[in-house]
């Protein structure tokens, strides 16, 4: 490796990381914030039957899922301004992000809920709770440590697909790295660069979701024998 | 106290129940035995609203309507004056031993946190579980899970229990201690209702018995009558059958 290679790296190395930490993350937080209260609600009205709301839910996720991430990027960021609604290119992105996860989260949170199983809510039902009591005390407590490892492998992905906001002027991490690549015509070394940073954040990540999972774990776990065996012997019996 | 009269139900499947009437008086343990497939489980789902029923009426003291046309509302009043016990206990396993009794009183009555308390240890005391106040239902057996669920049960004070097949699920060795709290219950005058297939307890403790076959009742009266000297031939057909643990 050249001396003139090291240098660069070692110079932008900076440059990359501090758009990363300033830009690429809140991007990602505020973004995943957004799509798990859609993801939520679209869940919501679909579980409670709640016919006119499920069918703008099930479109929502019919047009999010539909529709590549790029595409919606763009017509917020460049085609709303048509509409008369101009936004910086950072809501903009984190609109774009948290709408189109929102789709995938509702079918996360969707499914989670359903594998509650249904002697909770009877017993719920039979202790005098109503819907809403019986979903926010007993039900989503329960399907939230169900829903957990999906939610969090869409944070993951989210953080690297964060890297399109990049075509449409966000200056983040892969921004920089291509100013930089366009600069110093050394596009290998700093693509790989960029990478390896986007790694160390999807690691640590991935280290944050296994500590919170052990928290959670002792939770879920402690309903497993009661779910179980009651479930399997009533199928004898 | 409640009542259903021509209560009708069919499902996709084989369970049915074919104008059945039903009744509890206030202080009666009622026991409902049957065969698997007889309809005892429905019944007591229909009364408590779990199952819409297909046609019927319900009477609960002053209050009477046809099965089928009892609001929301209503429901959720009705079901405030019933406990029920379910065969899979159906604890709450995001919550401790102490919270599943006391959220019944917390957020359904609106009871006072204080008196709240007060009364759920007084319950989990009753069933032998205060001790394990703080576990998850995950960590207890299945006899101490159903003895907490009884609990939950009767800590509003209902005007009337159901138990569904409250000892199906448990291995043999529990069942004697869940029995024993409803015994005991029992003696206190709270007015149960049991489907059961424990005939010695059916004998023991019931002061009315139903048995049930094809979604009508055959034949009730006292365990006497109706365990000893059966007047029909599917009820002693049944007996038979049921023979082994009659014995015990």
């Amino acid at each position: 490796m050249s001396e003139r290679l090291i240098g660069i790296l070692t110079s932008s190395f900076l440059k990359i990381l501090i758009p990363g930490i300033r830009v690429t993350v809140p991007l990602t937080l505020l973004s995943f914030a957004l799509s798990f209260v859609i993801g939520l609600l679209l869940a919501l009205v679909q579980v409670a039957g709640l016919k006119f709301l499920s069918l703008i839910a099930r479109f929502y996720i019919w047009i999010f899922r539909g529709t590549p991430l790029i595409v919606q990027l763009f017509i917020v960021f460049f085609g709303l301004p048509s509409v008369g609604i101009t936004l910086d290119a950072f809501p903009a992105a984190v609109i774009a992000f948290g709408m189109n996860l929102g789709a995938y989260n509702a079918e996360i949170f969707r499914s989670a809920i359903l594998a509650v199983p249904k002697g909770q809510t009877e017993a719920a039902y039979m202790i005098g709770l109503n819907y809403p009591q019986t979903m926010a005390r007993i039900i989503l407590p329960q399907s939230f440590p169900i829903a957990f490892p999906s939610l969090f492998n869409n944070l993951i992905s989210l953080l690297k697909d964060t890297s399109l906001a990049s075509s449409i002027t966000v200056i983040e991490l892969f921004t920089t790295t291509q100013q930089i690549a366009a600069r110093t015509y050394e596009p290998f070394a700093l693509y790989l660069e960029a990478a390896f940073i986007y790694l160390v954040f999807s690691t640590a990540l991935s280290a944050l979701q296994r500590w919170l999972e052990k928290k959670l774990v002792w939770e879920s776990k402690s309903g497993k024998s009661d779910k179980g065996s009651g479930i399997n012997k009533a199928m004898i019996g | 106290m409640l009542e259903v009269q021509n209560l009708y139900k069919v499902f996709t499947g084989s369970e049915v129940l074919n104008g059945i009437g039903f009744k509890v008086e206030k202080g009666e343990v009622v026991a409902i035995i049957g065969q698997s497939g007889s309809g005892k489980t429905t019944l007591l789902r229909c009364i408590s609203f779990l199952e819409k029923a297909d046609s019927g009426r319900i009477i609960f003291d002053e209050y009477e309507n046809d099965i089928t046309k009892v609001s929301k509302k209503e429901i959720k009043n009705l079901r405030m004056r019933m406990g029920f016990v379910f065969q899979g206990f159906n604890l709450f396993s995001n919550m401790t031993v102490f919270e599943n009794v006391m959220e019944g009183l917390v957020t359904a009555r609106k009871m006072n946190k204080d008196v709240a308390r007060e009364k759920t240890m007084k319950v989990l005391d009753k069933v032998g579980m205060s001790s394990y106040a703080d576990r998850y239902p995950g960590e207890l057996s299945g006899g101490q899970q159903q003895r907490v669920a009884i609990a939950r049960a009767i800590a509003p004070d209902p005007e009337v229990i159901l138990f569904d097949e409250p000892t199906s699920a448990l291995d043999p060795e529990l069942t004697g201690e869940v029995l024993e709290v409803m015994k005991k219950l029992a003696k206190e005058g709270t007015t149960m209702v049991v489907v059961t297939h424990e005939m010695g307890f059916a004998r023991e403790v019931a002061s009315r018995v139903v048995f049930m076959d094809k979604g009508v009742v055959v034949e009730e009266g006292t365990a006497k009558e109706v365990i000893d000297n059966p007047k029909e031939e599917r009820t002693r057909q049944f007996l038979k059958k049921a023979g082994s643990k009659f014995e015990l």
